[in-house]
């Protein structure tokens, strides 16, 4: 069973060194106990286009398709056995990033 | 067997029966939602057959049976439409039980159904349906909601289990008194709705959730006898269900326990509330919040006169509640007893400094304070102000009278309302006595 887990936060690159060498520990144990899907940290929101391909010529916007205070900052991707054990490994995450993070299940 | 016999088999099979079917239905097929449907169904074939055919000799035995029959066919049926049951079923598997596990399948339903995961309001709904066995509209009845937004909530809930995977099985060694406390948590809200019911409209005490309440406190002391804080609910609610039918007068207002008629108290409940008491003092285990509540509620029960109420041991006990939870909630609780042991001024002293301007017990109690000082005019401003906050009928009737009452120092201690999510309160506040009282627990035994 996978689950996303998603970094809430409201600023960019804002991980301070320490930050980075926790969320670098915090991957090592999810890599050693067999957690680890993948994992990544996303640039701005302001770097976001919006892609359209629905028409017969696709159309690009500018921006985020969402706008908002709080937005995805990054993600891991983890495998664990049920709810309890992900958000367990949530909550080590969310210590080691020093962040809000949010648990979603993949169907 | 007559009808009405057929029916209240039913009804005491439902009782016994509904949470155990339910459970080892899930276990089995690993989702809430067939489960649910498996048992209802086996009721409702109950009920349509058990007056023709007569009660089987192991009504659970075949109810059991008949639900996982019924089970069965719906699994058949949804893989016949490419339904993706089998999944479902080897999702959950056979997870190995923590060391030490209790291994009544009632546990894991209960943990489940008061999964951090979900929201408050979710796992009351859910283990009123699922362990409890109410239906959608009768839980939808107690809280005041509609029925369909009740069932939606409920859907939401099982699919989310599912979805997310929220395992069935009693939590690790580790998690277990956090989780306890969650699943304990969720049986005194549903007390405390029963208790002091809100909205204009609702009944001033709920008595089929106060009932539904002890019954869960019951089973969950009972599969757990040895954790502290179950048996310290249980007893609280005891204590505070045992003053039920003097707590409300025929009109409809609330009787502050100094002024409740004593021999309306059911002493079998008391006789139980302190035998839990006993056993917890005996344990020498250092007490939770329930076991220190229930503690202030066997003082109470067990004084033989309203005079007689050893006040300062009720304040001892509040003087460790606080260290537990140092809440301006407990703070004004413990200013009650203040005002008993030190006098209402010292009281007031400790109340005016409290946080509370939007709580209508806070009010109450200032106003009470007042008046018994004689600052009549403060008082009334602040009897005002309760009304003005206080959502249960009974309460506003209450404190309606007492706002039109002369504002000289009461004759007794006297004031009002408990607060929301901490039984008994009025009875904290309002001492009273009775003769043939069970002896205070905390003083010997009898």
């Amino acid at each position: 069973m996978q689950y996303l887990v998603s970094v809430i936060d409201h600023r960019t690159n804002s991980a301070t060194e320490a930050e980075m060498a926790d969320i670098n520990a915090y991957n090592d144990v999810l890599k050693a106990e067999g957690h680890w899907v993948f994992a990544g940290g996303l640039a701005s929101p302001d770097s976001a286009t919006v892609i359209d391909g629905r028409g017969a010529d696709a159309v690009f916007t500018d921006g985020p398709f969402l706008e908002s205070k709080e937005f995805l900052a990054g993600f891991w991707v983890i495998e664990a056995p049920d709810l309890d054990v992900a958000l367990e490994l949530a909550a080590e995450g969310s210590k080691a990033c020093n962040r809000r993070v949010e648990v979603r299940p993949f169907l | 067997m007559n009808a009405a016999d057929i029916r209240e088999a039913i009804a005491r099979v439902h009782r016994e029966e509904w949470a155990r079917i339910v459970a080892s239905l899930t276990k089995r097929f690993g989702d809430l939602d067939i489960a649910e449907e498996a048992a209802a169904e086996a009721f409702a074939t109950a009920v349509e057959r058990w007056p023709g055919d007569g009660v089987p000799p192991a009504p659970g035995a075949w109810l059991t049976t008949t639900a996982n029959r019924k089970a069965v066919d719906r699994i058949r049926r949804e893989r016949k439409r490419g339904g993706k049951q089998e999944e479902a079923q080897a999702m959950y598997g056979d997870t190995p039980e923590p060391h030490g596990a209790i291994e009544d399948e009632r546990l894991r339903l209960i943990f489940t159904c008061c999964h951090p995961a979900l929201a408050t309001e979710t796992r009351v709904a859910l283990t009123l349906r699922m362990v409890g066995g109410l239906t959608v509209p009768e839980i939808a009845r107690a809280f005041l909601v509609q029925e369909s937004a009740m069932g939606q909530r409920i859907t939401r809930a099982k699919a989310k289990i599912k979805a997310a995977r929220i395992p069935y099985r009693v939590p690790s060694a580790t998690d277990l008194p956090a989780r306890v406390s969650g699943v304990l948590a969720v049986l005194f809200l549903v007390f405390n709705e029963g208790y002091l019911a809100t909205g204009p409209d609702a009944d001033p005490v709920r008595r089929d959730l106060t009932a539904e309440a002890i019954r869960l406190a019951r089973l969950i002391r009972d599969l757990m006898p040895a954790d502290g804080e179950a048996a310290g609910l249980l007893a609280l609610m005891l204590l505070t269900e045992a003053r039920r039918t003097a707590r409300v007068s025929a009109s409809g207002e609330l009787v502050p326990l100094g002024e409740q008629d004593r021999g309306a108290w059911d002493a079998a409940l008391i006789a139980e509330g302190h035998r839990l008491v006993r056993e917890r003092l005996a344990s020498g285990a250092a007490p939770g919040r329930y076991q220190i509540l229930a503690a202030v509620n066997a003082v109470h029960t067990s004084a033989l006169d309203m005079r007689d109420t050893d006040w300062s041991q009720i304040l001892a006990l509040y003087d460790l509640l606080v260290r537990l939870d140092p809440s301006p909630i407990v703070a004004l609780n413990r200013a009650v007893a203040v005002a008993e042991v030190d006098g209402p001024e010292a009281a007031l002293a400790i109340v005016d400094r409290l946080p509370l301007d939007g709580y209508h017990a806070y009010h109450a109690t200032r106003a009470d304070l007042l008046r018994r000082l004689g600052r009549s005019a403060l008082s009334r401003a602040a009897y005002d102000r309760a009304i003005e906050l206080a959502g249960n009928t009974a309460e506003t009737a209450y404190l309606t009278r007492r706002r039109g009452q002369p504002g000289l120092p009461a004759p007794r201690p006297m004031s009002s309302a408990p607060p929301r999510g901490h039984i008994g309160k009025d009875d904290l506040e309002e001492p009273g006595p009775r003769r043939d009282r069970e002896p205070n627990p905390l003083k010997g035994r009898p």
